[in-house]
């Protein structure tokens, strides 16, 4: 598709948090997403389920800018992140475009990946700190408000190591938290815990919900959980949405066969 | 001769020969650090050039004898208009040619970093300087701690040839000795057991010391 096709910046009234337009990657031959489109809003809770292989985390991994783009544009906040505008036309963004977009962007993975040298609170601070230019001050006191959110403000002088999975995640939530970003990406952030502590991580996430105004998007395989907090689910099949909706109406009613043959599955093996 | 005669007569030039080994491998140790810090960093540069004048100091140091790198930067580059003292030709022929086995050392140990510290620094808007600096150097360091305890002991060692080119090292008192009074199991003898106790009871204590600093930073010990 010719680029001029997408607009330098989206209009005023038709401008969700999150777009995905047209939005192709692929590795070598296979093709992980297939022209997805995606729309995101402000303060929405969405969360992506399907088979794996099915392109779930790479829709994460596209918005932190992990992986690059092939075909499409994906928008934030009304701007393009995989692209920049030059000459009246979007190319693909260099290196200090995407700093300064993904800036908006915080991601929690599924192992968690805090800093081992650093303690909990140095971990928090890191990102305010030396990309943010925070003073020391005020990011301690940022971090240690946000550990106090996660219930990990009594262990903020343990390094990773000595710290639970369920206690690092929820680190982690708060490291991404201490950057202020616009969306919050959730990549499979139970899948590696322990069974007993996943309650642990996922009251967090509940609490973000309902008393943080926050865009998040969340790849899980706990169906439970995703249906508690979504406001939509996006079933995926094959780098393509094959169905979505509220998560009443996707689970209790799905309509399209590779829907219900996953839910089944799914609810068989619990 | 009795042993306790010959350090007796001779002990003080053994001694003043060890200073002279210590200070070689000292400022030896320092180059080859920066040295290998900078080449490891420049394999893996996005920058062709970088990379390929990383390469070439890595084959060419590695790949050719200490000794003949030794004769080359003290007789060869007066040739060409750059003439070393001896003392300094010594100590930085050894930094360059330990520094390109360290060069390995850091780019091995920089990429054996899990990939998910990277994306973690990537994921807070990081630049590549700043995330090389606070977040894969301190690990990568205490990956490559306990090969670079092995490579200052063979520094050291290596070390030894500089007396070949006069410089008054412990190797080269030890050979004066031996030349003027044929007492060669005693001056030999001698050389042998301070390289050993330098290295066994100086440079390995010192490299555990580091490798527990570390780990405790790391929270692990």
């Amino acid at each position: 598709m010719d680029m001029s096709a997408y607009p330098l910046e989206l209009p005023e009234g038709d401008r969700p948090m999150v777009r995905f337009m047209n939005v192709t990657k692929r590795y070598g031959n296979l093709v992980v997403l297939d022209k997805l489109n995606l729309d995101v809003t402000e303060g929405e809770m969405v969360t992506i389920i399907g088979p794996s292989g099915s392109g779930k985390t790479t829709v994460l991994r596209m918005l932190m800018t992990l992986e690059t783009i092939n075909g499409g544009v994906i928008y934030v906040d009304g701007k393009p992140l995989t692209h920049m505008a030059r000459d009246g036309v979007l190319v693909a963004a260099d290196e200090r475009h995407l700093r300064k977009m993904r800036a908006s962007i915080g991601m929690c993975f599924q192992h968690f990946n805090l800093f081992p040298h650093m303690t909990a609170l140095q971990n928090c601070m890191e990102g305010p700190v030396q990309v943010l230019g925070l003073s020391r001050q005020e990011a301690r006191e940022r971090s240690e408000e946000l550990l106090t959110l996660v219930g990990m403000i009594d262990k903020k002088d343990q390094h990773p190591s000595r710290l639970s999975g369920g206690q690092q995640q929820r680190v982690a939530i708060a490291r991404a938290l201490a950057m202020r970003p616009k969306v919050m990406l959730f990549d499979e952030v139970t899948s590696a815990l322990d069974p007993e502590v996943i309650g642990e991580v996922t009251n967090v996430i509940r609490k973000l919900v309902s008393e943080h105004n926050l865009t998040m998007l969340m790849v899980t395989h706990q169906m439970g959980f995703a249906r508690d907090i979504s406001d939509r689910v996006c079933f995926f099949y094959a780098g393509k949405i094959e169905e979505q909706g509220p998560p009443d109406e996707l689970f209790d009613n799905p309509q399209r066969e590779r829907t219900k043959q996953f839910l089944s599955a799914v609810k068989e093996a619990d | 001769m009795p042993i306790w005669d010959f350090l007796e007569i001779y002990g003080a030039r053994l001694a003043s020969g060890t200073l002279v080994t210590c200070a070689q491998f000292v400022l030896a140790a320092v180059i080859a650090i920066v040295v290998a810090l900078l080449a490891g960093l420049g394999k893996l540069s996005k920058n062709a050039v970088i990379r390929g004048v990383s390469t070439v100091y890595i084959e060419a140091f590695r790949g050719t004898s200490l000794l003949v790198q030794l004769y080359w930067i003290f007789f060869v580059l007066p040739l060409f208009g750059l003439t070393l003292p001896k003392f300094v030709a010594g100590f930085v022929s050894v930094g360059l040619n330990v520094g390109s086995y360290g060069a390995e050392l850091v780019r091995g140990a920089i990429q054996s970093v899990p990939k998910g510290q990277w994306e973690a620094a990537y994921a807070l808007s990081m630049s590549p300087a700043r995330r090389m600096r606070r977040i894969i150097l301190p690990q990568a360091l205490a990956l490559m701690l306990p090969p670079w305890g092995n490579l200052l002991i063979e520094l050291l060692k290596g070390t030894a040839l500089v007396a070949l080119i006069s410089v008054t090292d412990l190797m080269f008192q030890a050979k004066q000795i031996n030349a003027s009074t044929f007492l060669s199991a005693e001056a030999f003898g001698s050389a042998l057991v301070i390289y050993y106790i330098l290295a066994r009871f100086l440079i390995t204590p010192f490299m555990r010391w580091m490798e527990r600093v570390i780990a405790r930073r790391l929270g692990r010990a």
